[in-house]
């Protein structure tokens, strides 16, 4: 074979055990190793969220003009928000039902601000798969709970926008939010 | 298709046996790249371009398909869309500058190929196929370079695409309305943005594909060396695999600090400040100038000012403009011809005074002088000097090559690429199994072995 030629005698007479040309095997093909793994890392992240996107992550919404029973839909990173104030009927209704017996066990007052108990702000977004419930704008069907309805498979959500019934496994989700004065939240 | 002393590839687990029986990939990967592939044992740096121009190509088409998942091909947000790439994508600027510097750095590399093929003629038989094949990449990166460079929809690539689809318009009768279907209207716009996008990001995989073809040719007479004598023993051979792996990854090495050097430290060093300005379809930049690596083709276009005429009669034949497009692509697929005009058998510009002389102190200066003048104002005294080199430039291909060739004489050539390595002295080696006719000095003639299929 070709270890007879000229050229790899060399190679053949240091075979036995340790060579020193593993060091330099070891030493080219680490670096090689850390530059490809420090290349990957910036082609990964380029497909995060650019600072654009992230920039646009806080929402402000008026809700001084939303009448009892009535819901309105913001939009919060380009995702439907749902602002609803509540009746005392409604309140009350949620407040009646036992927590235990739910799939998501909270109370509506866990899902509200203090000080605010009617103001039920959600992500219009079905934790099933992720439709937009009806039940926000009038005159839609708000399900068998009087909440919101996702048509697409067949979620219910009561009052306080938690699931009842259907495939959804969790509550419409409450984002993170805050009052910034009596009449205006920000999102995010 | 390799010499008949290759090193067979031979599965050692079960699991790689199972895949070599299925599908030999392994096997292919080990004749081609591996050590199954026997090299001639003298290649210097020159040969590492290859490998190089390989590697920048798929910088090029993974940096580009990234920056595809930001960009947007349209007259409206493209210019904003680029800036949206530099400001607001998580290391946007960086792979946007390697994409451009990257482009510059396959043009450095091709053309190092070019030259290390110009030198040491690896157009020759039985080599003519790898050379076509390359220039047809060599035309395939300059019309994506070109398509590319329109993307950012600057100033520089707005009237560049108005300039190079100009000159289509050159082309008698049909010129026009060719350039308006080219574009897709009568100026540059969406539509003509729209179709560079999609045939930019189409014909890399086209250089790609002709490239597998371009290794393939090479791989059936294998490598040409610098002394230009072909292989005729085993001991004229090294396994690609280790040697030209840790050589070539070696060079790799040096052009990477190179290029990581301009990435990061002169981005902007071979581009054009007009190009960060958005297109502007009523005002052309005062001095406007092609990317550097088309300078030299670009004065020959320019070289032309004088239309074709019968002499003392008036009556025009070609006009200035025509011809100048006729001699700028004509500089390059004269290329394709170049195999049947430089007849002398003796391949390396080592053994060839005459050659050698006209190489260094004709063609290469010419291309020099071309390249300056291309980068230059459309002024005197560069229009005369690109006028001369481009005289130059074909005098050398159509009669100075063929003349040398005939009447050259050529410095004796070694025996083998062995004997120009290790000296005469060692050179008659006793001949083993696998090396054909390494034995009878002198009067096996060259490239009198075949290699094995």
């Amino acid at each position: 074979m070709a270890t007879d030629t000229a050229a790899t005698t060399e190679l053949s007479a240091a075979d036995e055990g340790v060579r020193r040309r593993d060091w330099i095997h070891i030493a080219a093909l680490g670096t090689a190793g850390v530059g490809g793994a420090s290349v990957l890392f910036p082609l990964i992240s380029q497909m995060a969220p650019s600072a654009d996107v992230l920039a646009a992550s806080t929402t402000d919404v008026d809700v001084s003009a939303i009448a009892e029973g009535q819901s309105i839909k913001a939009v919060f990173r380009k995702q439907p928000l749902f602002v609803r104030r509540l009746t005392a009927a409604e309140i009350e209704e949620a407040n009646k039902v036992d927590v235990g017996s739910l799939r998501d066990p909270q109370t509506l007052a866990e899902r509200t601000k203090e000080g605010h108990p009617d103001l039920l702000v959600t992500m219009g977004v079905c934790t099933h798969l992720g439709c937009v419930p009806l039940g926000a704008a009038e005159g839609e069907s708000r399900g068998d709970f009087g909440g919101y309805f996702c048509p697409c498979h067949g979620s219910h959500y009561d009052t306080a926008a938690r699931i009842r019934k259907g495939p959804a496994p969790k509550n419409l989700m409450v984002p993170n939010y805050e009052f910034t004065s009596d009449t205006v939240i920000r999102v995010g | 298709m390799s010499f008949a002393w290759a090193k067979q590839y031979e599965p050692q687990s079960a699991f790689t046996k199972w895949i070599d029986e299925k599908l030999p990939l392994p096997r292919l990967v080990y004749n081609a790249v591996g050590a199954g592939y026997p090299v001639p044992r003298n290649l210097n740096y020159m040969w590492n371009f290859g490998v190089l121009a390989g590697f920048f190509l798929m910088v090029q088409i993974i940096t580009g398909v990234v920056l595809a998942m930001h960009y947007a091909a349209n007259g409206l947000v493209a210019f904003a869309t680029v800036e949206h790439i530099m400001r607001d994508v998580n290391y946007g600027w960086m792979l946007r500058y390697a994409h451009a510097n990257g482009a510059s750095f396959f043009f450095i590399v091709i053309y190092m190929h070019i030259f290390r093929g110009f030198f040491y003629s690896s157009y020759k038989a039985p080599r003519e196929m790898i050379w076509l094949l390359g220039v047809v990449i060599f035309l395939l990166m300059m019309a994506t370079a070109f398509m590319g460079y329109v993307l950012p929809w600057g100033q520089m690539s707005f009237w560049g695409a108005q300039v190079i689809t100009g000159l289509f318009g050159a082309i008698p009768l049909v010129g026009e309305p060719i350039q308006v279907w080219i574009l897709g209207g009568y100026a540059p716009d969406n539509a003509a943005l729209n179709r560079f996008f999609s045939l930019h990001f189409l014909l890399p995989f086209v250089i790609a594909g002709v490239v597998i073809l371009h290794i393939w040719a090479l791989h059936i007479p294998g490598s040409s060396n610098p002394t230009g004598v072909e292989v005729k023993q085993e001991s004229d051979t090294v396994p690609f695999h280790p040697y030209y792996t840790a050589k070539d990854g070696f060079g790799l090495g040096v052009v990477l600090i190179l290029f990581t050097a301009m990435v990061f430290f002169l981005p902007n060093a071979l581009g054009h400040p007009d190009n960060y300005i958005e297109a502007n379809p009523l005002s052309t930049p005062a001095h406007i100038v092609p990317e550097w690596y088309f300078w030299p083709f670009y004065a020959i276009l320019r070289a032309f000012t004088g239309d074709l005429t019968i002499p003392f009669t008036g009556i025009v034949l070609v006009q200035a403009k025509l011809l100048g497009v006729i001699a700028m692509f004509g500089s390059i697929l004269l290329w394709f011809i170049l195999p049947w005009l430089d007849k002398s058998p003796v391949r390396s510009g080592h053994y060839r005074p005459l050659f050698r002389k006209f190489f260094w102190f004709g063609l290469i200066p010419t291309m020099a002088v071309l390249f300056y003048c291309g980068g230059a104002p459309a002024e005197q005294p560069y229009v005369l000097i690109s006028q001369l080199a481009t005289g130059y430039y074909f005098l050398h291909f159509l009669v100075v090559l063929p003349i040398i060739s005939q009447i050259e004489v050529p410095k004796p050539l070694p025996f083998s690429i062995t004997e120009a390595v290790i000296g005469k002295g060692s050179a008659p080696e006793a001949p083993r199994a696998g090396s054909v006719d390494g034995g009878d000095a002198g009067t096996a003639p060259e490239g009198s072995l075949q290699p094995a299929e």
